[in-house]
């Protein structure tokens, strides 16, 4: 029971410091905009980070619940899902949390008491990195459908509608790039 | 991805994964999946008569240029720098104020340095320096000069193609400096050696050959139309009988042709028919299609001004061939920029037309007197507010609806208020985005100027993660369900886009709104709107 | 250790210490005082006329305002005059605001004075203030050296001292204008020293003329209050200087040569560089254009002519498709 009172007691220096070290896998000049522009919507990136940490530090000093642990990780993972992030990257500030801790807590954590109970804590840890990690998979997954589907859905359903074209499975295979806009023109070609 | 992952060692002494702090110039570009697109097929730089058509990619070490490309560059640079005011003013009075920096919505989804406008910019600059300032010359590096070199030209490459010259930079710039013009000019001289991307060089090359971007055939242009035709019978039991290639009408009417191929544009050019057969019905409206000009984006844009002009020269030819008084354009962004501010320039005088006046309530259209080119939701907010049009707003009840201002309409027109007009008398419920990411402080899409490939959609997702945070705020405070633009790559990009971020909002044109709510004489009952999808309360409706 | 702005820290002091050493040791009075100034104010006026006249040879072959509001479109649609002009009147009013008050650097702030979020996060809002309190100060300053190169004086300069010590502190009089001017270039130093975004971006091209100007303030200010020089003798000089009359009068202080030879270096590196903002402001086709393109006919001075496909080129790709359709055709099928 002691830690998670000491979690709560330096919570907003955790959270703060949490922050802090999430926003500095940018650049130092992204980092300092990421933190100083306040207004959300010129800063969707800082807004995504600042909004959700507290909710998920919340959750873990809380119930675990694994739908309000996925909402808002979500907004956070989704951003670095397109971000040019390396999976480990993209989920590692989750893991810092660890380190916060220790560090924050470093003169408290002494009895034996407290580092099992951090022990348990870091399983919780853990946890929400899990989750991270599916809701990253979710939106690359995501992102590879629109890229292999964006042309199929959008086109080609116009198409389909008109029937212009007869049939669309060869699109299912995921086309790329010129070879995708040559193939469209020569079905419609063909179908004339 | 994969080839990122860091090693072991990369985790254990590098955990909190803290970027370092080097130089921009001495940050080497990495060009990483999926934020460049592919190419240029070399079949469509020839079609084009485009320099160094060949078969490569930028992953490739050789990018198999001229022997003398160093040369071809400075030599474009300086031709430039002599036509266009605009590149010498802004390659000199930059100060760095960094104004710009954050208003990108590249860098803002990024979190990459050198989409700061400034940056991107100066990719540009430190070679102008190095080329054509006496202390550049003299003072290199300490001056910001740099020589080019393979490396500054694939940097510049990668991000000249990270710009969707949206000019929301510019709005902020003490000196008004335009980074869509630097990208422009960056651009055009990529394409002197061969550098371009296959996005935009194969709707050109298509455009050139037959009228529009997706290469479709005048009868596939037709057969599309005639499908519409049975679609809105189905809908609204109406028989509308559109006109192609007519010689003689009052009026030519060319769109995008994404409006045509691609949904949900293809509803808002049902919206186009409806409008126009409900004003031939009433008011003896005349109007046609051209399968020749049927295109009005304009990829050329893209490329170069040459280009641009070659493609745009086929909206007054045709209207020449076909002899109508004036040409009315559908909705779309970098098409109405071009319009407006440069084709009347580039293929003008249009001397055979005549100034435009609305044949339905007599407006003369002042603004548009030299170009005589009306933008249609001009034309159709002069309808609405002079009472021409009958609607039942009660019909897009189902729809809460914001409106995204398209970058080019509002930085390169101020087309601003027209839309908001139409759409608050088509429907009822509307809601603005907050004011920072609207009319001139519009955020892109983050795929116009030819970003709007598939490969490219972590780019197109970053890029556009500011103007779907704003969607999204308007949709959790007011439940906002539909997107609205009048631009035909933004109803292509923001689809995915919202996929992605805000998957329970739509995306429509005007046009398709204002025919949802249009009442067509002699129509049926309406129990589905456009899309087929059920009309809200329509028991209701019958009651009344 | 951030070396761009040391190598320019260093480079003012060189100049400050060469100015000391060449007058005090050398006894280069004359170099200093008349070759040097004479040789700045060429290099400064065929550079800045050089200048503005290359940009002005250059086309101007498109309309391209960039447009910050409501265009003028139907009568009833209030149209927004000077974000939007579709006039020379709209153009001049835009200008003007942008040239005198930095309209569009204040843009930036808007949204945080209109939400009043917290003003210490809105670095912005100090850029602005910041530009304008340097840029007037800067004007005002020089317009007040003016008054050592015109005997009488006139009236509209005495005026303007005499509102610049309008607080009548200190003797000599406190000039306003040289601590605004002062503190301006501090902040916007310490700015691009510390705003991670800002010092990446910067060039020593851009702390080395916020260094000469400290020096040149400094060394002004050093002169005036604390190591007096004999304002009437460097009157005297500078009234030589423009009448094509050098002389040297004997009683000037060195500070006096340091703070000219400041001037002149920054005289003659100023329209080789981005200082030369001043005078593009007034030829960024971005503003000083009206957005009327669709009204009246802009030329552009090179247009070519380009080959495109014409409607018989493509009749002739696609005839007999047309015709199948139902399409018309200006030429039957053969």
């Amino acid at each position: 029971m002691k830690l998670s009172k000491l979690l709560t007691q330096h919570k907003t220096d955790i959270v703060k410091k949490w922050f802090d070290n999430a926003v500095q896998s940018y650049k130092m000049d992204v980092a300092k905009f990421l933190k100083t522009q306040s207004d959300q919507f010129a800063n969707p990136v800082g807004g995504a980070f600042s909004q959700n940490l507290e909710p998920l530090f919340n959750e873990l000093c809380g119930q675990m619940n694994a739908e309000v642990l996925t909402a808002s990780v979500d907004p956070i993972v989704r951003i670095r899902a397109v971000q040019s992030f390396a999976p480990s990257q993209a989920v590692a500030f989750i893991f810092s949390l660890k380190r916060i801790i220790r560090t924050i807590l470093k003169k408290e954590l002494h009895s034996d008491n407290l580092l099992r109970e951090l022990y348990e804590f870091d399983l919780k840890i853990d946890v929400l990195g899990l989750i991270a990690f599916d809701a990253f998979m979710v939106c690359r997954e995501k992102i590879y459908d629109l890229k292999a589907n964006e042309m199929r859905n959008r086109t080609l359903h116009a198409f389909e509608r008109a029937k212009l074209v007869k049939n669309t499975s060869i699109y299912n295979i995921h086309a790329q790039g010129a070879q995708q806009i040559t193939n469209r023109e020569e079905v419609l070609s063909k179908n004339k | 991805m994969a080839e990122d992952l860091p090693k072991a060692e990369e985790f254990l002494t590098n955990i909190d994964h803290k970027v370092p702090d080097t130089a921009w110039m001495d940050t080497p570009t990495e060009i990483r999946k999926g934020m460049y697109c592919y190419a240029s097929n070399p079949k469509s730089v020839e079609t084009l008569g485009l320099p160094n058509a060949r078969k490569w990619s930028a992953t490739d070490d050789d990018w198999q240029l001229p022997e003398n490309w160093q040369e071809i560059i400075h030599n474009g640079f300086k031709e430039r720098l002599e036509r266009f005011r605009s590149l010498k003013v802004f390659m000199d009075i930059c100060v760095r104020c960094g104004a710009c920096a954050d208003k990108c919505h590249f860098y803002i989804g990024t979190g990459d340095p050198k989409n700061m406008p400034v940056l991107r910019a100066e990719l540009l600059r430190s070679v102008y320096r190095n080329d054509f300032t006496k202390i550049g010359k003299l003072l290199g590096r300490a001056a910001g000069a740099r020589k080019m070199t393979l490396d500054v030209l694939k940097e510049w490459w990668y991000y000249l193609f990270q710009c969707s010259e949206c000019r929301r930079c510019s709005v902020f710039c003490p000196y008004g400096i335009d980074t869509a013009e630097i990208t422009i000019m960056g651009r055009e001289l990529l394409n002197l050696i061969g550098l371009n991307i296959d996005w935009i060089a194969t709707p050109v090359a298509n455009c050139f050959r037959t009228g529009n971007h997706l290469g479709i055939q005048p009868h596939a242009f037709k057969d599309m139309l005639d499908f519409f035709v049975e679609d809105i019978e189905e809908v609204t039991g109406v028989q509308l009988e559109p006109s192609f290639n007519r010689k003689g009408a009052d009026i030519l009417f060319i769109t995008p042709s994404g409006d045509v191929f691609a949904d949900p544009g293809t509803y808002t050019c049902m919206g186009y028919m409806m409008l126009f057969h409900y004003l031939k019905e009433k008011y003896g409206f005349d109007i046609t299609w051209s399968t020749y000009a049927s295109e009005g984006g304009n990829f050329g844009f893209f490329t170069s001004h040459e280009t641009m002009k070659r493609l745009n020269a086929k909206m007054y030819a045709e209207a020449k061939r076909l002899g109508v008084k004036w040409i009315l354009g559908g909705e779309c962004g970098h098409m109405w920029r071009v319009i407006n501010q440069y084709m009347d320039t580039m293929n003008g005088p249009a001397d055979f037309l005549e100034e435009p006046v609305s044949p339905i309530t007599g407006t003369k259209f002042e603004n548009a007197k030299s170009t005589k080119m009306v933008h249609i939701a001009e034309f159709t907010a002069d309808l609405i507010k002079h009472n021409k049009l009958e609607l039942d707003p009660r019909r897009n009840d189902h729809l809460k609806i914001t409106y995204h201002d398209s970058c080019n309409p509002a930085r390169g027109m101020g087309l601003l208020d027209e839309p908001r007009y139409v759409i608050k008398k088509v429907a009822k419920h509307f809601y603005e985005m907050p004011a920072n990411t609207i009319r001139e402080q519009t955020f892109c899409c983050g795929s116009g100027a030819g970003l709007n490939a598939g490969e490219n959609m972590e780019l197109r997702m970053a890029g556009g993660l500011p103007r779907a945070n704003a969607v999204r705020s308007v949709h959790e405070k007011h439940g906002v369900n539909m997107l609205a633009c009048v631009c035909a790559i933004d109803r292509a990009a923001l689809p995915p886009l919202m996929e992605y971020w805000v998957p329970e909002v739509d995306v429509t044109g005007l046009h398709e709104l204002v025919a949802n709510a249009l009442i067509m004489p002699g129509e049926n009952d309406r129990t589905t709107d456009l899309r087929g999808e059920d009309l809200p309360e329509t028991e209701d409706d019958a009651d009344e | 250790m951030n070396v761009k702005y040391l190598y320019s820290l260093i480079l003012v002091i060189a100049l400050f210490l060469m100015a000391y050493a060449g007058v005090e040791m050398a006894g280069l009075q004359i170099v200093f005082g008349i070759i040097v100034p004479y040789v700045a104010v060429a290099i400064f006026l065929w550079g800045f006329i050089s200048k503005i006249l290359g940009w002005a040879n250059s086309a101007v072959p498109f309309r391209i305002p960039t447009t910050s509001g409501q265009q003028k479109s139907l009568d009833w649609i209030k149209q927004n005059k000077i974000d939007n002009p579709s006039t020379t009147a709209g153009v001049v009013v835009r200008m003007a605001l942008e040239i005198l008050v930095f309209r569009s650097l204040f843009r930036n702030t808007k949204m945080a004075l209109h939400k009043g979020v917290k003003l210490i996060y809105s670095w912005e809002i100090w850029l602005w203030v910041g530009a304008l309190a340097f840029h007037w100060a800067f004007f005002v300053t020089v317009t007040r050296h003016l008054r050592f190169f015109t005997d009488p004086v006139p009236f509209p300069i005495t005026i303007l001292e005499n509102v610049d010590s309008f607080f009548q502190v200190g003797l000599p009089l406190v000039f306003q204008s040289g601590v605004v001017l002062l503190a301006a270039l501090l902040f916007l130093f310490l700015r691009r020293l510390f705003e991670p975004q800002v010092r990446y971006i910067s060039l020593a091209a851009d702390y080395f003329p916020l260094f000469l100007l400290i020096g040149i303030a400094l060394s002004g200010i050093l002169m005036r209050y604390f190591i007096k020089t004999d304002i009437v003798a460097a009157k005297e000089l500078a009234m030589g200087l423009v009448t094509f009359k050098p002389c040297i009068p004997e009683t000037v202080g060195s500070i006096f040569y340091i703070h000219l030879f400041l001037v002149c270096t920054l005289l003659a590196y100023f329209p080789y560089s981005k200082l030369m903002h001043f005078g593009g402001v007034f030829l960024s086709p971005t503003r000083n254009l009206a957005n009327n393109t669709r009204m009246q006919r802009h030329v552009n001075p090179w247009n070519y002519p380009v080959k495109t496909h014409t409607y018989e080129e493509y009749e002739d790709d696609f005839r007999e498709k047309m015709i199948e359709a139902g399409l018309p055709v200006d030429k039957d099928k053969e």
